[in-house]
């Protein structure tokens, strides 16, 4: 996966609470058996309203989405964090996420940055006004166009694994030792192959 | 130490931790389908991995599948249904393939299969995997990348998540059902109420449940956001996995029933967070918005914005009623719907086409309806006409169809068309979730089958005759 430091770009606002992945990406593009290309699709439905945020001037060339609370919500479907990236963005920072979403998300290298509210307003506001952030994976902060630094918590180990582009199965194909002898001690008692 | 039934299980599944890390948590089953594997599968191929347990493997088809008796006449579904079987075929894993018999939602077919089983840890790439918890194992919807994680390893790496029990305390009122219990329980803590926690169900009311039961209120827990929920194992379980064909046999059956006694939770346990609901003020529910959680009982109205202090709650209401067409200050009985759909891994299992049946036998669907059962899988199905549940709706004017996702998410042929509201037994009403411009209102079986009768959402404890 791609590894991340830092990002000075241009931020999106999607102000809305709740953001669920049937939105991001509708499931009539889920029948692609591929795993580029989404980007077309990305708030498919939404992009139809020329009012839709991310159809706003400004928006073009962003790579950073400033989003509402319990973002990518529902369904387990990566297609959404592949849409995000394909269309353009590195970053996605909310004040919470949906857990399979924020999980898929670093799978792939797109950045989920948890950030409270009444701080991330402010850089809403910042960004609308057209102005370019700079989110800091190494310092934890995201720097606004005023030079205002906000500091941000992520777990440790999310952290190391963006900024190294590290990929977790190959690390977990390196445990075959310990799961061998897990498998000898606590044997799963399904067995698919036999009904 | 007291523990939780979510710490016995995460425990014994720990492979390696170190600090700092997440663990190495091992996957007892993992259950596949057509949507969420190709680019896996592909991954596999791309890295030259092998699937290190396909006998700890099933697949089946169901998200894309039609419903009716035709062929898959959609080439990109055709091409991904193609694509399981091709690597199913590949790596060695069981597939129960449309026309086997065994087929269905995969969320229904493992239970039924007796695969799903107390203390196992499970994963799908599909949010409801949180169903199987209803079985006292820990089960949760993984993405992709982690499905071809657990392909090539029989592992994942995992952050220890937060525990909240739901206590659910009271009688359960006449008329008032699992799927009200569950609405009403998101309703309270709204959709990202859960987000991080494993939720463990409790309670007599919950008990009292049959598994049909209990795996719809685990179904629905990733809609309050949890990451599973999960129901401690009793004799109802056992009795319902008893003879099933994945079921332990013989001697090791018993051995499995003294393992499987001690997956609970101790009286002095700890939780992150506790929460009671009293589920004797609950009455049947219907969803007003484009989620889960605006949801209220039958008897009330559509919420009016305007008595909303905070912003962005208000705007997201706006939004929500704009999008479903409806007038604040609305009754919910006044809401006239267009179609009816019986189906999905919430709802679609023979209890619940019980529940709807009984509401409908000897009763017609209004001229104005189309209604649709689709059952679970084709078990449920062949056990549905075996009880004649099959004639009851036809002659009432529903269509019978196959087993599939169907409605649920129209992935398939079955879809809403813009501007159409249905009343569904599923579990999201997210914008354009059943077909673009589609307005869902999700409601338990009993209260689907009394408005497609209706023509509109009635309360149905008055349309069968409430006795206390």
């Amino acid at each position: 996966m791609k590894a991340f430091r830092s990002l000075t770009a241009r931020a999106a606002v999607l102000d809305r609470p709740n953001v669920d992945t049937d939105q991001i990406v509708p499931k009539q593009f889920l029948k692609r058996i591929e795993r580029t290309g989404y980007g077309q699709f990305l708030f498919y439905d939404w992009r139809q309203d020329p009012d839709f945020e991310l159809n706003r001037q400004g928006c073009d060339g962003a790579r950073i989405l400033l989003a509402g609370p319990n973002f990518g919500c529902g369904s387990s479907r990566e297609h959404a964090a592949w849409a995000l990236q394909d269309y353009g963005f590195d970053v996605v920072v909310a004040p919470s996420f949906g857990d399979i979403f924020f999980t898929n998300a670093v799978q792939i290298g797109l950045v989920p940055v948890t950030l409270p509210a009444r701080e991330l307003k402010p850089l809403m506001d910042s960004a609308l006004e057209g102005g370019e952030l700079t989110v800091d994976l190494e310092a934890q902060t995201i720097t606004d166009p005023a030079s205002r630094v906000v500091p941000f918590e992520i777990d440790a180990f999310v952290r190391h694994s963006l900024l190294n582009g590290l990929d977790p199965i190959a690390r977990t194909l390196r445990c075959e030792a310990e799961i061998a002898a897990f498998e000898a001690r606590s044997p799963s008692p399904v067995n698919t192959t036999s009904l | 130490m007291p523990k939780t039934l979510f710490d016995r299980i995460w425990e014994s599944h720990v492979v390696r931790e170190d600090p700092g890390e997440p663990a190495l948590l091992y996957i007892d089953l993992h259950l596949i389908h057509e949507v969420t594997s190709p680019q896996a599968f592909d991954g596999l191929r791309l890295a030259g991995r092998r699937v290190r347990r396909p006998d700890l493997s099933v697949a089946t088809m169901d998200h894309n599948v039609p419903t009716d008796d035709g062929p898959v006449s959609d080439p990109l579904a055709r091409a991904q249904l193609d694509a399981l079987r091709a690597n199913c075929a590949e790596f060695g894993i069981p597939l129960y393939e449309t026309g086997s018999g065994r087929e269905g939602i995969v969320h229904v077919i493992g239970p039924e299969l007796g695969l799903t089983q107390p203390g196992l840890t499970i994963v799908c790439g599909d949010s409801h995997t949180s169903t199987h918890g209803a079985f006292g194992a820990l089960a949760f919807g993984i993405g992709t990348t982690e499905v071809e994680h657990v392909l090539a390893t029989q592992c994942l790496p995992r952050p220890r998540p937060k525990t909240m029990r739901i206590l659910f305390s009271g009688e359960l009122p006449f008329g008032v059902t699992p799927k009200d219990v569950i609405l009403g329980t998101i309703g309270r803590i709204g959709v990202g109420g859960a987000v991080g926690h494993v939720l463990e169900y409790a309670g007599d009311a919950i008990r009292g449940f049959s598994m049909e039961g209990r795996m719809t209120v685990c179904n629905m827990s990733i809609e309050g956001g949890a990451r599973a929920g999960m129901v401690a194992p009793d004799d109802t379980t056992f009795a319902y996995l008893e003879s099933r064909p994945g079921s332990p046999k013989g001697l090791a059956w018993e051995h499995a029933l003294d393992r499987w006694r001690t997956l609970r939770s101790d009286d002095d346990a700890v939780f992150d967070r506790e929460l009671e609901i009293d589920v004797g003020e609950l009455e049947p529910q219907v969803t007003w918005g484009t989620n889960p959680g605006m949801v209220a009982p039958i008897g009330g109205t559509v919420p009016d914005p305007s008595d909303y202090d905070d912003p962005d709650e208000r705007a997201a209401i706006e939004r929500a009623l704009d999008y479903m067409g409806l007038e604040p200050g609305t009754p919910l009985r006044d809401v006239r719907i267009d179609r009816v759909f019986i189906g999905s891994c919430t709802n679609a299992r023979v209890e619940d086409l019980r529940e709807a049946a009984a509401v409908v036998a000897g009763r017609r669907v209004s001229p104005n309806v189309r209604a649709m059962v689709v059952p679970g899988s084709a078990t449920v199905k062949r056990q549905a006409e075996e009880e004649g549940l099959d004639r009851v709706f036809e002659q009432a004017g529903f269509e019978w169809r196959r087993a599939g996702c169907s409605m649920c998410l129209g992935m398939n042929p079955d879809i809403l068309a813009p501007g159409e509201r249905c009343a569904s037994t599923s579990n999201r009403n997210f914008e354009g979730r059943q077909g673009r411009g589609g307005r869902t209102h999700l409601v338990g079986p009993a209260m689907a089958a009394a408005a497609a009768v209706a023509g509109h959402f009635v309360d149905v404890r008055e349309s069968v005759g409430a006795h206390p």
